[in-house]
C-alpha cells in the first residue's frame, strides 16, 4: 500500500533523500530550502534514518563535507538556495572533478541585491557550466521521485557526476500537494547502496585522489567529464523507464511532452511554469489551436536529441525562462536555438523572460506567449527574439 | 610515467593513483653538492635521518647510508651532524 | 592531564610514509614536518591536503604520488570541512576506530582562507587532527604575506621600498584562536624538536579529536637562507623565544620546552634575508615584543 498524504516540496525532497538512504548530510540554513534539512534532522533524531547530519558553518563547507564524505564512501545529500548555491560554486566544480555523486536539492530563489526570496532559476542556471546534472521539477511528487532517480543516475558508473534537483522556491518548497510516498523496500530494490570504485580508503593499498595533472592530460580529463555528461542522457532515460516500471510514474526522462503529437506551435518551460503551461495548452487546444508543451526536465545534460525530434515538426517554439543571461536571452532558449540550428526544418524560436523573483506567471501569461507564437507561425516574421513578460512599464 | 596512457580513456577517474610511487622520480640529479659521511666519526645518533627532508638517509643495525639517487644536496645533515661526520663536497670535485 | 611524551630518536618509527623522489625544494621545512608528522600518525591515516606546498610532495604529477597513506587533495579553503565529511562517513560506516582523519595545511590555508572551515569543524568537535605547517607566508605562490607572517618580515606583497617597509602587523596567534574552541588538544611544535613534535602527534591520536598541532616550518626559499640552515633556524626560533613550544590538553596549558636563558632574537633574525632590512631599533622592538609575550604567558 502506498502512503498518500499532502506534503510540501521541501518535505518531498527530504523524503526523497530519506528513501534514498542518504548517509551523510551536510547543510547550512537558507530560505526557502531550510525545511529540507530540518525534516532530515528530525528523521535522524527519530531513528527513521541512519545518517550523519553535519550542521556546517557555510554552504561552501556543506559541499566540501559532502565531497569528503562521498570520497570516504558515503551517499551524501545537501540542500540550498540562491546565495548559498552561489557560495558553493567553487565546490560544485570540485564535486564534478572528484567524481562524487552528491545529490543536492535546490530551492530556486532569486539572487540579491535587491533582496528577494522568491522563485528564480538564476541560482542554478548560473551553475550550468560546472558539470552538474540539473533536473527541474514541476510538482512535489516529481521532487520526491527525481531525488531517487538522481542518485540512480549520478552513481551510475557511466556517469559518476553530482546532480541537483531544482524546485521553485515557495511555489513548491512551501506548498502542500498530494505526494505518494513509495515503500522503502521498493526504493531499495531500485537504488542499491553506493559502492564507489574510483577511490577507496585502503590503508594497505593507499591511493591518492586528485593528483596534479600537467597540460598534457588536463584536457583529456575534461573530455572524460564531457563523455560522462553525454552518457547521462541515456542513463536518465533508463532511470526514468525503470522507475516508471516499478512505481508507475513516468516523468518522461529528459523532457516531458504534452499535446505534442501534432503540435505546430509549442511552449517550452522548466519547473512549475510547465504546470501552468499545461492548463494554457489544454485550453488553447479546446479553442482549436495546434499547440503543445515541451517540459524541460533535465537542463544538464541538455536533451538535444529530444528537442530536435520535437522541434522538427514545429513552426514556432516559444521558450519561457525564469532566468536571464544578461545581454543575450533566457538560458534554455539559447540552448534550444543551438540544438535546433542545424536541423533541416528548424522552427522559429521565440524567447520569453518571465517570473523572475517570484513574479506570477499565470495561465493568461502563457496564453499571451502562445498567441504571439501563433501569430509568428502565420506571418513567418519574428519581430522580437526576446521579450520580458509582464514587465511593469514595458520594454 | 604519464606516457603509459595512450588515450583519455586510460586515465584513472578522478586522477586517483597509487600512493608512494614518486620514488620513480630520481631527485639526486638536482644536487649541486653532495654529503659525504665519514663512518669513523659517525655515532649513529640518527639526527641526520630524522632531519632529512628527502628521505635520503637510511640506517640499519650497523650502518647509516646516504641515498644519492634521491639526496638533493640541501646540506641539512652536514649542518646538523653534532660530530662533524658529514661534509658537503662539490659534485664536480667528487666525480 | 597527561603530558605528551618526547619520543626518543631510536624509538621513532622507521616506516617512511613519505616517498623519496618527491618534488619538494631542497631543505624544505614543510617536507620535514610532513615526514615527522606521519611518523607519529602511522599508516592508518586518511590525509586531506589543501593547495599549498604539500601537493607538490604528495600529489603527482600524474601518475606519481608521494604519500603511502590514503590522501585526498582538497580545496584551499575547506580542509576543515573535508576532514569533517571524511570523519562522518567513516564513523557512519563503522570504519573510524584506530583511524586518524587528518588535515595537513599551510598557514594560509589555516589562518586565512581556511579559518572558517577549521573553526566550524572544531566547534562541532569532529574526531579530527588538524596540523598546520607554518612557513609564515604563501610560499607555493611565491612568498606573499599571510596572517602568520611575523612583524618585520619582507614578502613579495610586503616589500621593502623607500616609502613602505615590510609587514607591520604581528603574527596571527592561530594556536590560541583554536584553543578558544576548547578542543581536546592544542600544541605547538618545531621540526627541530622531532621527539617533542612526534610525541604531541601521538598524544593527539590517543585523545581523539578535535586536536590541533601548529608546527613551525622554516622555508629556505621564502625566508631567504641557505637550505642547510632549515633546522638551525627552526631551533633558533625556539631558543630565542620567537616560537614557543607548549600544549593545551582539555584547557590545561603546559610549556613543553623550557628555555632557561633565551638567546637574543637577533641571532634568529640575522640568518634570514627576509629580515635583512631591519634596523637595530626594529630588532629591539621585536625583542621587546617577545619579552613581553614571555612575561605575559605562564611558564
Amino acid at each position: 500500500m502506498m502512503e498518500q498524504l499532502t506534503r510540501s516540496g521541501n518535505e518531498a525532497a527530504a523524503l526523497g533523500a530519506k528513501l534514498s538512504r542518504a548517509e551523510v548530510i551536510a547543510a547550512y540554513p537558507i530560505t526557502p530550502s531550510t525545511f529540507i534539512v530540518e525534516y532530515l534532522a528530525q528523521y535522524i533524531a527519530d531513528g527513521e534514518l541512519k545518517a550523519k547530519l553535519i550542521n556546517v558553518e557555510s554552504e561552501h563547507s556543506a559541499m566540501s563535507a559532502c565531497i569528503g564524505a562521498s570520497l570516504a564512501g558515503a551517499r551524501t545529500f545537501t540542500a540550498t538556495s540562491s546565495q548559498g548555491l552561489a557560495l558553493m560554486h567553487e565546490m560544485l566544480h570540485w564535486a564534478v572533478g572528484a567524481r562524487t555523486p552528491v545529490v543536492m536539492a535546490v530551492g530556486n530563489r532569486a539572487l540579491a541585491p535587491p533582496w528577494n526570496l522568491y522563485a528564480n532559476h538564476q541560482d542554478s542556471i548560473a551553475q550550468r557550466d560546472t558539470g552538474w546534472i540539473e533536473f527541474y521539477c514541476e510538482n512535489n511528487q516529481e521532487v520526491l521521485d527525481t531525488i531517487i532517480q538522481a542518485y540512480k543516475v549520478a552513481e551510475d558508473k557511466r556517469v559518476l557526476l553530482p546532480a541537483m534537483v531544482c524546485l521553485d522556491g515557495f511555489i513548491l518548497t512551501h506548498t502542500r500537494e498530494r505526494v505518494d510516498v513509495p515503500p522503502q523496500d521498493a526504493v531499495d530494490e531500485y537504488l542499491p547502496p553506493y559502492r564507489p570504485e574510483h577511490f577507496v580508503i585502503d590503508f594497505d593499498r593507499p591511493l591518492t585522489e586528485n593528483v596534479i595533472v600537467t597540460p598534457a592530460w588536463y584536457m583529456e580529463y575534461q573530455y572524460q567529464l564531457e563523455v560522462a555528461m553525454r552518457n547521462a542522457r541515456e542513463v536518465i532515460r533508463e532511470a526514468n523507464r525503470d522507475f516508471a516500471k516499478k512505481f508507475n510514474r513516468d516523468w518522461g526522462g529528459l523532457v516531458d511532452s504534452y499535446f505534442m503529437e501534432d503540435a505546430e506551435v509549442a511552449i517550452m518551460a522548466m519547473g512549475t511554469i510547465a504546470g501552468t503551461a499545461r492548463v494554457a495548452v489544454r485550453e488553447m487546444r479546446k479553442a482549436g489551436h495546434k499547440v503543445g508543451l515541451i517540459k524541460l526536465r533535465a537542463f544538464r545534460p541538455f536533451p538535444i536529441e529530444e528537442i530536435r525530434k520535437l522541434g522538427s515538426q514545429l513552426k514556432v517554439l516559444a521558450v519561457i525562462d525564469r532566468n536571464c543571461v544578461f545581454g543575450s536571452g533566457g538560458a534554455s532558449c539559447i540552448e534550444a536555438q543551438s540544438a535546433l540550428y542545424s536541423i533541416p526544418n528548424r522552427p522559429k524560436v521565440l524567447g520569453f523572460i518571465a517570473g523572475l523573483g517570484g513574479k506570477d506567471v499565470g495561465v493568461e501569461s502563457i496564453k499571451y506567449i502562445l498567441n504571439k507564437a501563433l501569430k509568428v507561425s502565420e506571418t513567418g516574421r519574428v519581430e522580437r527574439e526576446v521579450e520580458w513578460v509582464n514587465l511593469v512599464g514595458g520594454e | 610515467m604519464a606516457q603509459q596512457y595512450k588515450s583519455w580513456k586510460d586515465l584513472p577517474i578522478g586522477a586517483v593513483v597509487p600512493g608512494g610511487t614518486c620514488y620513480l622520480n630520481k631527485t639526486g640529479t638536482w644536487r649541486v653538492s653532495k654529503p659525504v659521511l665519514d663512518r669513523s666519526k659517525c655515532t649513529k645518533c640518527l639526527l641526520c635521518w630524522i632531519y632529512c627532508p628527502d628521505v635520503a638517509i637510511a640506517f640499519d643495525e650497523e650502518n647509516i647510508g646516504i641515498d644519492y639517487d634521491y639526496c638533493k644536496g640541501c646540506g641539512i645533515c652536514a649542518n646538523e651532524c653534532p660530530v662533524g661526520a658529514i661534509k658537503m663536497v662539490e659534485e664536480v670535485e667528487s666525480q | 592531564m597527561m603530558p605528551s611524551k618526547v619520543v626518543p630518536l631510536k624509538e621513532i618509527s622507521r616506516v617512511e610514509l613519505v616517498s623519496k623522489g618527491h618534488n619538494g625544494c631542497p631543505g624544505c621545512g614543510m617536507c620535514i614536518s610532513l615526514r615527522q608528522a606521519l611518523k607519529g600518525l602511522g599508516k592508518n591515516t586518511v590525509l586531506a591536503i589543501p593547495a599549498g606546498c604539500v601537493p607538490v610532495v604528495a600529489g603527482g604529477p600524474l601518475p606519481l604520488a608521494g604519500l603511502s597513506v590514503p590522501t585526498i587533495l582538497c580545496s584551499f579553503d575547506a580542509t576543515g570541512a573535508f576532514i569533517a565529511g571524511i570523519e562522518a562517513a567513516l564513523d557512519l560506516k563503522g570504519r573510524k576506530k584506530g583511524v586518524n582523519v587528518v588535515g595537513f595545511a599551510g598557514d594560509g590555508g589555516t589562518a586565512d582562507i581556511g579559518i572558517q572551515a577549521l573553526s566550524g569543524a572544531f566547534e562541532r568537535r569532529h574526531d579530527i587532527i588538524y596540523i598546520c605547517y607554518d612557513n609564515e607566508a604563501y610560499m607555493n605562490t611565491g612568498i606573499q604575506r599571510s596572517g602568520t607572517t611575523p612583524y618585520g618580515a619582507w614578502t613579495t606583497t610586503t616589500p621593502v621600498g623607500s616609502l613602505k617597509h615590510f609587514k607591520r602587523e604581528s603574527k596571527k596567534d592561530m594556536p590560541r584562536i583554536v584553543a578558544a574552541h576548547n578542543p581536546r588538544y592544542v600544541a605547538t611544535a618545531s621540526i627541530a624538536f622531532p621527539g617533542d613534535f612526534i610525541g604531541k602527534i601521538k598524544r593527539a591520536t590517543e585523545l581523539g579529536g578535535p586536536s590541533y598541532i601548529h608546527v613551525h616550518s622554516p622555508c629556505p626559499v621564502g625566508w631567504r637562507f641557505p637550505p642547510d640552515k632549515t633546522i638551525e633556524i627552526a631551533r633558533l626560533a625556539v631558543l630565542t623565544g620567537m616560537w614557543r613550544l607548549f600544549e593545551i590538553e582539555d584547557g590545561q596549558y603546559r610549556l613543553t620546552l623550557k628555555v632557561p636563558k633565551r638567546k637574543p632574537v637577533a641571532e634568529y633574525l640575522k640568518l634570514q634575508g627576509r629580515f635583512r632590512h631591519l634596523t637595530p631599533a626594529d630588532i629591539e622592538e621585536i625583542q621587546r615584543e617577545v619579552d613581553k609575550l614571555w612575561e605575559a604567558q605562564p611558564a
